[in-house]
């Protein structure tokens, strides 16, 4: 159950290696967040996350879930709510995806979609009805300052990022009123650590294509000045999710000056945004 | 969200909606700042519709009366009788149940002792449909006053009332130059009132802090009465300004002080019963987690003072209390499990703040810790914040409150979202 200023006891991060997840995790812990599910393909890395947060001093528990299988969402993610309420469920797993592969390589692309759109559509709805249910509780979900306009240089991520955008509105007014409190979060391009940036391209181009990454942007190919001025750092997305946790927000950009940066480029003129370097 | 409006139906409704996934908790007027009349996801029992005040033994002072009777309509029902609700919180709008199930206390604790003292027996319909009848003594009514009500839905109780000759208050004034002043004035044995409470300055500092208004009250007998009120000496008069008015931390200081009519020193001024007994009705109706003020309220047995005067004071160092903070004076402690006051005679101090100040929430969990550490306690019935960790210091009866519940309310049926969040 949450407290008076919004800060809830229990969280379920869906992509538990997360860099954006982890750092929101490790900030709701200082707070008040006793109990931690973390879910994601198992793997080393998934351990080795669920360890660096029991070293805060959390309940951490892990459960095997993998965007790329709908069918298993309902069965996996229903039993996480029946050991107890869940007071925030973020929404963080997603692949940035490679714009040059994915162009040539269809299927490529459909897997960005997939995991990124699809797998989130059903994750999204299984705990929207669980939170529902429990009458309480936010649901947070990472979009991208990609999916409010398609670039050329991302546009498959960033469509992928535009249709988890428009859902969760959406399914924000259809909560609207039952107790269930919906945000969208879009963050700039995220800086994250230059070795995280990498390993995770290196996994996003592997055959198997491992999900849960954060949506760490692949920007460095196409940073244009604009992009790298109001590019952003895990621990400050983290940051705007707490305060807007408080204020019950329901669109939070980070870095804030986003949203209007992002009102004008909404309305530029397509010949003028394509020849924008960014 | 259900309101009965007989026992029977409380019956039907906890039998058929209590035993759903998130279960039921009974509410009264609602007025509580915390979240322990809340369930989210479930069924709350709105118990105002019981409001059956059943029989009056206007020579031994007693009353049985239904859950859902405010205090407000049993003090407009008891005075011209000659009898007063013995233990009155800072505001009448509260029902008997939820005066029951948070073991209310007054500025008289000392005297009287919190609001279950005063209770002859309680009917509680629990979990499985059956209503029980508790009495002090039983382990059930310890842990049914100031349970919150997750033993159950208190239907209606039988309460021993106080005899008073007028409607009126004789109130004694003085000021108090800072913390020390204040407690020494609290605790000189000269004064006999049954009523003590301080309005403490929090815009003061340095020095200064803990600069006070205390106010000391009895009952004014009829010789003491004026003689234009002789004729009607048990009338119900209204006491102050009328509520609703702008929340400005500024205009509640003032009105507060303008309404206890406390700020000039004196002695003998007779006031009305409720404009001295609930000084919080009407001006803090904005008030509680959606006026976006957060009430801190916490007790700190004898020997604690010093914990007591370092929270005080960083409260008024921050500089952002909503009106004055209130000290009030525990005496010995009724056998409730959680009830708010401590076990033996102490302090309790009490503020409200505005909610949007930030870092608010980070702030008074060091203050928690603080009052923990003192051996003191955070009140359940306010709360809206509390870390979870704490309340089993806090509240040592804890334990066995749990126990008790677990094998009452095997199904956890009685369930609210304060318990969901410390765990209780």
């Amino acid at each position: 159950m949450k407290d008076a200023f919004g800060a809830p006891q229990s969280l379920l991060v869906l992509g538990g290696t997360s860099a954006i997840g982890l750092a929101t995790a490790r900030r709701l812990i200082a707070r008040r967040a006793r109990t931690v599910w973390l879910a994601g393909r198992p793997s080393p890395a998934l351990a080795e996350a669920a360890d660096s947060l029991r070293a805060l001093g959390a309940d951490v528990r892990v459960v095997p879930f993998d965007a790329l299988d709908p069918e298993s969402h309902a069965e996996r993610l229903g039993k996480v709510f029946t050991e107890g309420d869940i007071d925030l469920v973020l929404l963080a797993f997603g692949v940035p995806g490679d714009q040059a592969r994915d162009e040539s390589d269809p299927l490529a692309a459909v897997r960005v979609a997939q995991t990124n759109y699809t797998g989130a559509v059903s994750a999204g709805l299984v705990c929207a009805q669980a939170l529902q249910a429990q009458g309480h509780g936010s649901l947070v979900v990472l979009s991208s300052v990609a999916g409010e306009r398609a670039r050329r240089a991302d546009f498959v991520y960033g469509s992928s990022k535009a249709g988890l955008d428009a859902f969760t509105q959406g399914l924000g007014d259809a909560l609207y009123g039952t107790g269930v409190h919906v945000m969208v979060v879009r963050p700039g391009s995220v800086r994250a650590r230059a070795s995280a940036r990498a390993s995770a391209r290196a996994k996003a181009s592997g055959a198997e294509g491992p999900v849960s990454e954060g949506p760490v942007s692949e920007g460095s190919a196409s940073e244009g000045p604009v992009e790298a001025a109001l590019a952003t750092t895990p621990e400050a997305v983290a940051t705007a999710i707490e305060l807007g946790l408080r204020r019950r927000s329901e669109t939070v950009w980070v870095p804030g000056a986003l949203r209007v940066v992002m009102t004008a480029v909404r309305h530029m003129p397509r010949p003028l945004f394509r020849r924008l370097p960014m | 969200m259900l309101r009965p409006r007989t026992p029977e139906e409380a019956v039907a409704a906890v039998l058929s909606y209590g035993h759903g996934a998130r279960g039921a908790i009974a509410r009264g007027l609602g007025r509580a700042h915390g979240d322990a009349a809340q369930n989210a996801g479930g069924t709350v029992l709105d118990l105002t519709g019981l409001t059956r005040i059943r029989a009056v033994d206007a020579v031994a002072g007693l009353v049985v009366c239904d859950a859902g009777v405010g205090l407000h309509r049993l003090t407009q029902a008891l005075l011209p009788l000659g009898w007063c609700v013995p233990v009155a919180p800072a505001t009448r709008h509260v029902t008997v149940g939820g005066a029951v199930a948070t073991d209310v206390h007054g500025a008289n604790h000392p005297a009287a002792g919190s609001f279950s003292r005063h209770v002859v027996s309680l009917d509680l319909l629990t979990a499985d449909g059956q209503v029980h009848t508790a009495v002090p003594g039983m382990p059930l009514f310890d842990a049914t006053t100031g349970g919150l009500g997750l033993t159950g839905a208190i239907l209606s109780v039988t309460l021993r009332l106080l005899p008073v000759e007028t409607a009126l208050m004789r109130v004694d004034t003085e000021r108090a130059t800072g913390f020390d002043d204040l407690l020494a004035r609290f605790t000189a044995p000269c004064h006999r009132h049954r009523h003590t409470v301080a309005r403490v300055d929090l815009l003061a500092r340095g020095a200064a802090t803990g600069r006070a208004v205390l106010v000391r009250a009895d009952h004014a007998p009829y010789d003491a009465l004026p003689p234009r009120v002789r004729r009607t000496p048990l009338a119900l008069r209204p006491g102050g300004l009328p509520g609703g008015l702008p929340g400005s931390a500024g205009v509640a200081a003032l009105l507060d002080g303008l309404r206890s009519r406390a700020g000039r020193p004196g002695t003998g001024r007779p006031l009305p019963l409720a404009a001295f007994l609930h000084p919080r009705d009407g001006l803090l109706r904005g008030h509680g987690r959606r006026g976006g003020f957060v009430r801190y309220e916490v007790a700190v047995g004898d020997g604690q003072e010093e914990a007591l005067r370092r929270v005080v004071g960083r409260i008024a160092a921050r500089g952002r209390a909503a009106g004055p903070g209130v000290l009030k004076r525990f005496g010995e402690a009724g056998p409730g499990l959680l009830s708010f006051p401590p076990a033996g005679p102490g302090w309790g101090f009490a503020v409200d703040l505005p909610a949007s100040s930030g870092g608010l929430g980070r702030f008074l969990d060091e203050l928690d810790e603080e009052i923990a550490a003192a051996g003191g306690r955070v009140r359940l019935a306010e709360d809206a914040r509390l870390r979870p960790g704490l309340v089993a210091a806090m509240y040592p009866g804890l334990g066995e409150f749990r126990e008790l519940r677990a094998a009452l309310d095997p199904g956890a049926v009685f369930v609210s979202d304060l318990a969901r969040r410390l765990g209780l």
